[in-house]
């Protein structure tokens, strides 16, 4: 990595725990290269911190390969700061302009307690997947792979909603912190294939139940979450969840 | 559980209730403007009255009022009752929020903009649905009927009442611009082939409806009928 010759004024949200109220502290950096992942440059942050005998900034992170959906970071505003379609730890510092103050904050949310600093506990989002997420499957040997056919327009649809990596950006920039986004690409992703059928209209009720249980908000159909959602996911399967929900709730007759 | 009553409390549920009231209130903004229009025949109002006439007299409308009441005060209801809910899921801002970059103004704003049309709405029924149902209007007209238009005319006399009446039209016309197209975003009505037809649809509907009501104050305070 080339030495670089930004410098940077960092508003960061340090937070000791949910107990406790947290404040933006400003940090000066110097030297930081363009080449540099946002998550690299706090970790330079990170090793100033520590060298000055400093405590440093806890943020989430994994696979820095923009796949796996633990970074969250809230940056000038935005979830994943200010390019479409990247992840906090794709987005590189090129995108910012030597002498820029940059604020960083948690992802806000009643169901997205912070832990501490940047991280938030998004097990709620492991909740409503494990109220309704999942499909039955026979034991026994494997199915070949190709034995239900399903058309390609369907296939690629449920593969588009199937992208979503539950990183919360949605709640995040959503005025309301709705996690319609999330919850209705998860549950597109079965409701669109046959593998999915069987427990269609009970899916939709129990995960619509458990993300109300968890304290998201209410849709307003702003479109933030789209415009900001890392892997493009659609509002289409908002309107498809609403759908399948009217279904469940007024037409069929099992209930949850 | 079963039952409706556990659908309808739920967030989809809320939503599905404004959805249904709001598209129940765009087709009533397109009755009230159609009806209103007949002043621009410029006859001295005597269709126009006719009209009134015939939406307070006739049985299945006076029903539909109070549908319409419930319709609004339900929308109503829901609404703060949503807003509530919102704001209690995110008790603490964000210091930097950039919502211009992914939505636009009178999307985040219907809350502000519903508000400012209840208290048009308040100054509105005060100035004409009081003064037909309750208080009573004054004189006829050349037919006999009851001369709704005469007590438009003395109203929008008053360049401060027109003013707001115009200036109301303006977040009536945004809260539409949002509204029409999410009621159906909302219904589930979402399709590749309709959703371009929806969007335009719900643009000129809340242009033309606007512009419609705006022109009704205008016209009549600057003489360009009658």
């Amino acid at each position: 990595m080339s030495t670089g010759n930004m410098n940077l004024t960092l508003k960061v949200w340090r937070q000791k725990n949910n107990n406790t109220k947290g404040a933006l502290v400003d940090y000066k950096l110097s030297g930081i290269s363009p080449d540099m992942s946002f998550l690299e440059m706090f970790d330079v942050l990170n090793e100033d911190l520590i060298n000055k005998g400093e405590e440093p900034v806890v943020f989430d992170h994994d696979c820095r390969e923009g796949i796996c959906g633990m970074c969250s970071m809230f940056i000038n505003g935005r979830p994943h700061g200010p390019k479409d379609l990247v992840t906090t730890c794709q987005l590189h510092m090129r995108s910012f302009k030597d002498g820029d103050t940059i604020v960083v904050e948690p992802w806000r949310a009643a169901a997205f307690p912070v832990v501490k600093d940047l991280t938030v506990d998004r097990s709620a989002f492991d909740r409503v997947i494990a109220a309704g997420g999942f499909i039955s499957v026979n034991t026994g040997n494997a199915q070949d792979a190709n034995s239900l056919p399903i058309p390609k327009m369907q296939a690629d649809a449920a593969f588009e909603a199937a992208a979503c990596i539950g990183c919360g950006a949605c709640v995040a920039t959503c005025k309301n912190a709705s996690a319609m986004l999330f919850v209705s690409a998860k549950i597109s992703q079965l409701a669109l294939l046959p593998q999915g059928q069987p427990e269609r209209y009970r899916r939709v009720q129990s995960m619509v139940a458990q993300m109300d249980a968890e304290g998201f908000g209410n849709c307003t159909n702003t479109g933030a979450c789209e415009a900001e959602c890392p892997k493009g996911i659609s509002l289409e399967n908002i309107a498809r969840m609403n759908r399948d929900f009217a279904s469940a709730k007024f037409l069929s007759e099992e209930t949850i | 559980m079963s039952g409706f009553g556990n659908a309808l409390s739920s967030s989809i549920g809320r939503k599905y209730v404004m959805g249904i009231t709001g598209i129940f209130l765009i087709l009533f903004l397109i009755v009230h403007a159609g009806i209103n229009s007949l002043i621009f025949l410029d006859d001295n109002g005597l269709k126009f009255n006719i009209g009134a006439h015939f939406m307070a007299t006739n049985w299945i409308i006076r029903a539909g009022e109070y549908v319409l009441f419930l319709g609004l005060l339900v929308h109503i209801y829901q609404a703060l009752n949503l807003t509530i809910k919102n704001k209690k899921a995110r008790p603490e801002g964000y210091a930097a929020y950039n919502g211009s970059a992914n939505s636009k103004w009178y999307s985040r704003s219907m809350g502000l903009l519903g508000t400012l049309l209840l208290i048009f709405l308040v100054i509105h029924l005060k100035d004409f649905w009081v003064v037909s149902r309750f208080t009573g209007i004054p004189t006829v007209d050349a037919n006999g009927n009851e001369d709704l238009y005469a007590v438009m005319r003395a109203k929008f006399q008053d360049p401060v009442r027109v003013a707001a009446y115009v200036l109301l039209m303006i977040s009536l016309c945004y809260h539409l611009l949002h509204g029409f197209a999410s009621a159906f975003q909302t219904m589930g009505w979402n399709h590749s082939k309709y959703n371009g037809i929806i969007k335009n649809v719900g643009v000129w509907y809340a242009i033309i409806i606007s512009i419609v009501f705006a022109l009704m104050p205008i016209a009549v305070y600057t003489h360009l009928i009658n």
